[in-house]
């Protein structure tokens, strides 16, 4: 599958890493819900190592949808909770 | 549903949107490019936008580590002058300049980060912008719109997530920048008050007192100078009829004495005084004429 971590690009990641990418996903769904910035923090910068770790970048020139989409590194959590709405921060 | 599926998915719906609106698939190609090529431009400019910031940020670093370091002279100019009062206040001065100094060093490094990321992502579009540029030219020349349109929706989707991405960088750097100069100018207001010594100032009031202490320093070194001369050529002068008073004046003037005066230079309206008043006007500096009438 085809990870994308925003500002920084996309990466290709064997399925066998859903699993673990998922845990660290639900982790920091969690931690938005519950406004928790420490553990936000570690959620995300965890979900990045492991995508940068387990994914090979993608050439630039292709031009492949991404199956997941991450916040990028120094997100705040307001960041995500309006990068999940519709008409939040994806301009055009 | 996770944060990254959904997030995904926005992105997708955003696409979808755009591509539904279109009633010939091919014209998708063609608008998208236009798009494309806009943004591109845009996140050119962002990159020259934020070096922009970044070099006039530089600026005031460089102006705050001058200040600091000139303060911190001062300082130990006035403690050996025995004047601690002065040597705290440069050093409180200094204080508050390293303070701004550590604060932009921060930035500065923030601004560096943005300027990075929007030079490598204005690489990244470009390589896709050309990519998608000859599948658009492929698409269009081999398949009828029917056929096209899974193909267009695949390059659609890739490219519009990139753009995606890359405005949000863009609104991220605009937003940094801005905040940047809000700040340099704040700096700027605040070095040009003085509250931190401005460097070559018109004002710093530390520097003065201590030009005053030095310059009284070197006119008590000039009399004991003049002094010295004096007393080595008294001989010849006793000789002469001239009394106490004749005498005074005479060393004064000795100080503009040519040969022996090279280490102190007299301050240039010491010099006019010298010379008989009907000079002035007519033989020296023709610009000083509207000052001394």
């Amino acid at each position: 599958m085809i990870v994308r971590i925003l500002s920084e690009g996309q990466f290709r990641v064997d399925d066998a890493a859903a699993t673990e990418l998922n845990h660290l996903d639900s982790q920091l769904e969690t931690a938005v819900e519950h406004n928790d910035e420490p553990a936000f923090k570690a959620a995300l910068t965890g979900l990045l190592a492991q995508v940068r770790a387990q994914g090979s970048p993608l050439p630039s020139d292709t031009l492949e949808a991404s199956d997941l989409i991450l916040p990028h590194q120094d997100s705040s959590m307001d960041e995500v909770r309006r990068l999940l709405t519709d008409e939040g921060l994806i301009p055009g | 549903m996770g944060v990254m599926k959904r997030v995904s998915l926005v992105f997708k719906a955003k696409a979808n949107k755009a591509l539904d609106k279109m009633e010939d698939p091919r014209e998708t190609l063609d608008y998208s490019y236009q798009r494309q090529l806009e943004l591109l431009t845009k996140v050119r400019r962002g990159v020259a936008d934020v070096a922009t910031s970044r070099k006039r940020v530089e600026l005031q670093m460089n102006q705050l580590h001058q200040q600091a370091t000139k303060l911190d002279d001062q300082a130990r100019k006035a403690l050996g002058l025995g004047r601690e009062d002065l040597a705290r206040d440069a050093l409180t001065r200094k204080s508050s300049a390293q303070g701004q100094l550590n604060d932009l060093q921060v930035q500065y490094a923030q601004l560096q980060g943005e300027e990075e990321k929007l030079t490598v992502a204005s690489q990244r579009l470009q390589a896709k912008v050309d990519a998608f540029r000859t599948r658009k030219e492929t698409i269009k020349a081999t398949y009828t719109a029917a056929e096209a349109q899974t193909r267009i929706n695949e390059a659609f989707s890739g490219i519009s997530e990139e753009m995606g991405d890359v405005g949000m960088a863009i609104q991220r750097a605009e937003d940094k920048t801005a905040q940047m100069q809000a700040r340099a100018g704040a700096i700027d207001e605040l070095m040009a008050s003085g509250a931190l010594d401005d460097v070559g100032g018109k004002r710093d009031d530390i520097q003065f007192e201590l030009d005053q202490m030095g310059a009284s320093s070197d006119v008590e070194n000039d009399l004991r100078r003049l002094r010295g001369e004096i007393a080595a050529s008294t001989p010849k002068q006793l000789e002469g009829s001239g009394g106490g008073a004749n005498g005074d004046s005479q060393a004064a003037r000795g100080g503009q004495a040519p040969q022996s005066q090279t280490q102190y230079a007299p301050p240039p309206p010491a010099q006019p005084a010298g010379l008989p008043v009907s000079d002035l006007p007519s033989a020296n500096e023709p610009p000083q004429d509207g000052e001394g009438s």
